[in-house]
């Protein structure tokens, strides 16, 4: 996104940006969904998939997650942004491995 | 015989935007440049042509009894009276739209390309039967559109389709630009209309009150009021089309003094 010297100014002074940067954002995301034919319930219905599927291997702040369709040059991008929780130490938060067979190698480890 | 003729769809999508305005002022300048040119008005709903270049009472055959061979097409041909390179092929009846299939489009054109060197095909609005037959006919397209941002998208639906169909190459003219709104960055900006519909601007068109007077006077500006700002940006589209190198008008440059030097400023980039 540009950014002008007078919309900086304007941003300074909470004033309204003036209406040619509000134009261009609205178009491109208009064009965005035009082009790429796809309804906002599919998108939504994507969105909610994909953030489960991401869920399943890390911890993501759900309500941040957000997946949108970007259009540059005529070509449509799907674009997701998934912020990933840190831990304390500022690591990346892996989850518990959650799937059968892991499950089933820790209680014969136990055994033994 | 003219053997590599262009032909050249002036769409929009959007109705209202200057392809008509454009498609008269473009066959003038072309003539003038020796070239001969036919308009052929593919507006059959709303036919306006005719009337833009002053020619309305000179009609006797229209494209529909060509394609129903009842005259021949050079009976059809309205010829300007001071361009005489210039000729018309006048829309039919608006019935015409029920039964125009795109072969007949292509059949019209053929007889055209045998004798000019241009011909522009003045389309009609909307991305209809009446968009695509024309599109059939056509090897280039010229897509007119104003810094606005219903025109803009519609221009956008209009250019996907042009894509699919192979139509190449697609230029943009960007029609009713005001510099004073531009500067003031409450219009957008050619910048911002050419990179959001990825097309190579052929050029610019100046918002103009002489239009609407050489509209009612029936004589596309390029004719009588050369000087006025907007018959020079189609004088300059004309000849960037013969492969001129001709540079853009700045809008900016259009308006001067110390509020244009400020104007510009603001304008500066930051990120
Ligand atoms: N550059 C311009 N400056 C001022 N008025 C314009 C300009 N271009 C077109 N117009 C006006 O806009 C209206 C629509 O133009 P027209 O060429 O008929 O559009 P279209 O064929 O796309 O429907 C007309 O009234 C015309 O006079
Ligand atoms: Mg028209």
């Amino acid at each position: 996104m540009t950014m002008t010297l007078r919309d900086i100014i304007n941003k300074l002074l909470r004033r309204q940006p003036a209406s040619a940067s509000t134009a261009r954002e609205r178009l491109q995301l208009v064009l965005a969904h035009d082009r790429s034919d796809l309804s906002t319930e599919l998108l939504d219905q994507m969105r909610k998939e994909i953030l489960e599927v991401v869920a399943k291997y890390v911890e993501i702040d759900v309500d941040e997650g957000a997946v949108s369709l970007e259009t540059e040059d005529r070509m449509t991008a799907l674009v997701a942004n998934l912020p990933i929780k840190r831990t304390m130490t500022g690591q990346i938060q892996l989850k518990e491995p959650t799937n059968q067979s892991e499950e089933e190698t820790e209680s014969t480890d136990q055994k033994s | 015989m003219a053997t590599d003729t262009r032909v050249i769809l002036i769409c929009s999508g959007k109705g209202g935007v200057g392809k008509t305005t454009l498609t008269a002022n473009l066959g003038i300048s072309l003539a003038r440049q020796g070239l001969t040119t036919a308009v052929l008005d593919a507006d059959f709903g709303l036919r306006n042509l005719d009337l833009l270049l002053g020619l309305e009472n000179r009609i006797v055959y229209t494209a529909q009894e060509v394609l129903e061979e009842e005259c021949r097409l050079d009976q059809a041909l309205v010829k300007h009276k001071q361009e005489s390179n210039l000729s018309l092929l006048p829309a039919g009846n608006p019935r015409m739209l029920d039964w125009l299939k795109p072969d007949d489009m292509k059949r019209i054109v053929d007889m055209l390309k045998e004798q000019f060197n241009y011909v522009l095909i003045d389309c009609p609005a909307g991305v209809e039967d009446g968009f695509k037959n024309a599109m059939a006919a056509s090897q280039e397209a010229i897509v007119v559109t104003n810094p606005e941002v219903s025109a803009v998208r519609d221009a956008d639906r209009v250019i996907g389709l042009l894509n699919t169909n192979s139509i190449k190459p697609v230029q943009l003219v960007l029609n009713r630009v005001r510099p004073k709104m531009m500067a003031n960055q409450e219009m957008l900006s050619i910048e911002d209309v050419t990179d959001i519909l990825a097309l190579p601007l052929l050029g610019l068109v100046l918002e103009d009150e002489q239009v609407i007077v050489s509209t009612n006077r029936g004589e596309p500006l390029t004719l009588n009021s050369v000087n006025s700002p907007a018959a020079k940006c189609y004088l300059n589209i004309a000849k960037r089309l013969q492969g001129e190198n001709i540079p853009l008008i700045d809008p900016l440059e259009e308006s001067s003094g110390f509020g244009a030097k400020f104007r510009r400023l603001m304008q500066t980039k930051i990120f």
